[in-house]
């Protein structure tokens, strides 16, 4: 099913969490949908379905693994609980509760985790998810998307409610660039081709999509057009659209705000080397856990820049 | 949703037996798995689906009124096997497979696979919070069943079940009951040995709950214990129920450290079911 974004009117830059919130309230008229609060209800906007809901609303108080056991119960009886935390939280310290209640049995549950990557700042490492995409993407039969804006946020919170079973959706904590226009459209598994070229392709997801598309104009400046490619559903990946990317153009890079390991590089690498084997080079954090500090400031130290994803591509395009 | 099954106290002892022959039989068919593990709980699930206490369906497993038994301790599975037989959610002659590939009848309960399974378990802590998942499922459609949760003493000392205790307790979710079978014993020691529980029904209470303790395998006090919990209003109840890790077989339960995670070798096999007489 494909979402539109036109029914969409979101102030430019807003956080993916806020948009998530309100997509979320939104959607509470179903009477199935139940959200379950790590006692961050104001952080992950979950606080506007609490408003409009209180009876549909469990603040379990701050206890992951609990929350997520009681999610699936829910979802045994029929309901579609939306368990939202701040990202690390949720995936790291409840990671076998959501294999028992969740992956292994199937179960429609949603969880969103919040605060993800490195732009939260200040706080630092301790409350960073970077492990989480790799974390969600292991578990068999899990849909995981990471949006890159507000508009796609709201759109992927509906989709996900729609689509059955167990998914992860990831959000960050900053405000972030507005990639999309109204009009444009969202589908779970289908990647957005965001700005066409045929010399190199930018595979991103989350905020590096919008610095994937600066990237792409500096790179247009030295003659290189750069194909940018929202993969904002990280499993189950668009084999189709990266095959092609393979194809069409001489070399693929992957940008996204998260550990090297595991996540949408891993995944892109998986389809590259079986289907069309080709030049790739990697944008993310790398091996290491980050520090405190300015979200610029670290995106900056950990190489999470349009001039990162530049010298990625340059590097692709070497003879 | 039919009432509950009230079996006379003779037919409840036949039907205990029975369970615990097929515990025995399956397990040693199997080669492993965790009988003693499985013959301490037996009259309390017995009491469960032949007691009179919970109300299900066989021929329609997924009724939305219907009870709920989540087996917490999932490496119990082989007597919640025995007893979903017992009562007709699947053939008895499918215990011949537990274990074997193919068989919905896994190692530890895996309710996507069998029909009477309400939660997949075997990774311990986590079945009480899924029973209250259950339980609230129930008060947001206004229906009035009843879910039960039994855990193992040692799961106890998991810390998700207390964050469970202490949910439940604070929100007075009473349509959910907690059976802790207290047999004393974990995978390699005594549970005094490794982390001492007692008095486990005043720590539970200290959260909100109603608690009582028991003789587990007295059908006289499970039955009361039973019929006391459903009278509690505001509160979620724990039934400690005071079990013998192997129990009704001596190899076992004359050792009961001894035999965590084992099978009786089919040598054994004759005289365990001779003393268990089914």
């Amino acid at each position: 099913m494909t979402f539109g974004m036109s029914r969409i009117t979101l102030d430019e830059g807003d956080p993916t969490r806020r948009a998530f919130g309100d997509a979320l309230a939104e959607a509470g008229s179903d009477e199935r949908i139940v959200v379950l609060d790590g006692d961050v209800n104001n952080s992950t906007y979950t606080m506007d379905f609490k408003d409009k809901y209180p009876e549909r609303f469990f603040n379990v108080g701050i206890a992951e693994s609990n929350l997520v056991g009681v999610a699936g119960g829910l979802a045994a009886c029929g309901k579609i609980p939306v368990a939202a935390s701040f990202s690390v939280f949720l995936l790291a310290n409840a990671y076998d509760q959501i294999r028992m209640s969740v992956a292994f049995p199937n179960q429609n549950v949603k969880l969103v985790g919040t605060h993800a990557g490195i732009s939260i700042g200040d706080d630092g490492p301790s409350q960073m998810g970077i492990e989480d995409v790799a974390l969600a993407c292991s578990l068999p039969g899990f849909t995981v998307i990471v949006p890159a804006d507000a508009a796609s946020t709201t759109a992927a919170t509906h989709a996900m409610i729609e689509r059955d079973g167990p998914t992860f959706l990831r959000c960050g904590r900053p405000k972030v660039p507005v990639v999309y226009d109204n009009g444009d459209s969202f589908e779970v598994g289908k990647a957005n081709k965001v700005r066409d070229g045929d010399d190199v392709t930018i595979i991103a997801n989350g905020i590096m999509v919008a610095m994937a598309l600066d990237a792409a104009e500096g790179l247009a400046t030295e003659g290189v057009e750069a194909r940018v490619l929202d993969m904002h559903t990280v499993k189950p990946i668009d084999t189709a659209a990266i095959e092609q990317a393979a194809a069409e153009t001489r070399g693929i890079v992957v940008a996204e705000e998260h550990l090297a390991w595991g996540a949408l590089g891993a995944a892109v690498a998986m389809v590259v080397g079986e289907h069309h084997p080709t030049r790739m080079s990697f944008v993310n954090i790398g091996d290491t856990y980050a520090t405190s500090g300015k979200p610029d400031q670290l995106l900056e130290k950990y190489g999470l820049t349009p001039d990162a994803i530049i010298d990625a591509a340059r590097r692709v395009l070497k003879d | 949703m039919p009432q509950a099954r009230t079996e006379e106290r003779s037919a409840k002892e036949q039907i205990a037996r029975q369970i615990r022959r097929n515990i025995v039989t399956s397990t040693t068919a199997a080669g492993s798995g965790h009988p003693s593990t499985s013959l301490s709980m037996v009259e309390v699930i017995t009491q469960l689906f032949f007691g009179g206490v919970m109300r299900y369906d066989v021929k329609d497993p997924h009724n939305r009124e219907r009870d709920r038994f989540v087996l917490s301790k999932g490496h119990g599975a082989p007597g919640l096997y025995a007893v979903l037989a017992e009562a007709g959610f699947f053939p008895v002659e499918d215990l011949a497979t537990l274990r074997k590939l193919g068989s919905p009848l896994e190692g530890h309960p895996n309710m996507a696979r069998l029909p009477g399974v309400e939660a997949s378990t075997g990774s311990l802590g986590q079945g009480l919070s899924m029973g209250i998942g259950h339980a609230l499922g129930a008060r947001l459609d206004g229906l009035d069943y009843r879910v039960y949760v039994m855990t193992g003493d040692g799961e106890m000392e998991e810390g998700q079940v207390w964050e469970a205790i202490m949910y439940a307790g604070n929100h007075g979710i009473d349509n959910l009951t907690l059976i802790v079978d207290h047999n004393k014993y974990q995978q390699t020691a005594a549970v005094d040995e490794i982390q001492p529980l007692d008095p486990l029904d005043d720590k539970i209470k200290q959260f909100k709950w109603e608690t009582t303790s028991i003789d587990g395998h007295s059908f006289d006090e499970v039955e009361k214990a039973f019929d006391w919990a459903v009278g509690i209003k505001g509160a979620p109840q724990a039934i400690v129920a005071n079990t013998v890790k192997g129990k009704g077989v001596s190899l076992l339960d004359s050792e009961p450290g001894k035999w965590h995670g084992k099978p009786i070798p089919p040598e054994e096999e004759a005289k365990a079911l001779e003393e268990i007489g089914a």
